[in-house]
């Protein structure tokens, strides 16, 4: 089982964990991003490239299935506007091997920050909004998943 | 030949004012960083959004390349700021 979706709408953690369970692995592993309300922060806007998203997030999944012996992968990516405290993306991976598990989904989540067409904009209390800049250890991490 | 359709996004789409535009076909072996240059020579928003090449990356009919990749026959160029997802 294989799913990527990018949507506006929240969903429902125990549900994806639940269909990843099912896959019949025996390990599961999940990341889920929530929306920090740093510094006084009061919304973030996720703009993102349509006619990109679901088939470059749908080849950094392919290439997972390739490295570990995965069972089923879900992806969620949302964007729009989002509060503190909102879930932003999901990943989740299934395998029989706690390693692949874990290391698939950790692969997956430095992949999507570096390598998936979304822009973050920052909305602040005080009225103040900045695009968030990508971060040089982000690009390192998804470059470390090649050595 | 069709027209070459640019896309912006992120702080480029800002600061130029549109989403997408199209433009006269350049020549294929024409690189996107010299597109790019031509667009930033507009002025205005558009020098503002372009005018520093190391701060953009670039699709070519939606997969990512190098700023010194030619166009060739592709039908979109998508130009924006590193991206910011996860």
């Amino acid at each position: 089982m294989t799913q990527v979706s990018i949507q506006t709408g929240d969903f429902d953690t125990a549900t994806e964990l639940a269909a990843l369970e099912n896959c019949g692995g025996g390990g599961v592993a999940s990341f889920t991003g929530v929306v920090r309300g740093d510094d006084g922060l009061i919304a973030l806007e996720l703009q993102h490239y349509p006619a990109m998203t679901l088939a470059q997030v749908e080849r950094i999944v392919e290439d997972a299935m390739t490295r570990w012996p995965l069972l089923g992968v879900r992806v969620i990516h949302r964007f729009g506007r989002l509060e503190p405290g909102d879930r932003i993306v999901f990943v989740g991976t299934a395998s029989r091997h706690r390693t692949a598990a874990l290391e698939s989904c950790a692969f997956l989540i430095d992949w999507l920050k570096s390598h998936a067409p979304f822009w973050k904009k920052e909305h602040f209390s005080d009225g103040e909004a900045r695009w968030v800049d990508a971060r040089a250890e982000d690009e390192a991490k998804a470059r470390d998943w090649l050595s | 030949m069709a027209p070459l359709n640019i896309l912006y996004f992120a702080w480029v789409r800002e600061a130029i004012g549109r989403d997408e535009e199209q433009v006269e076909r350049p020549s294929a072996d024409m690189p996107i960083a010299d597109l790019i240059a031509m667009l930033a020579a507009r002025g205005g928003g558009y020098a503002q959004a372009l005018g520093d090449p190391d701060r953009l990356r670039a699709a070519l009919d939606q997969h990512f390349v190098p700023l010194d990749t030619p166009i060739g026959t592709a039908r979109e160029l998508a130009i924006f700021p590193p991206v910011t997802g996860g």
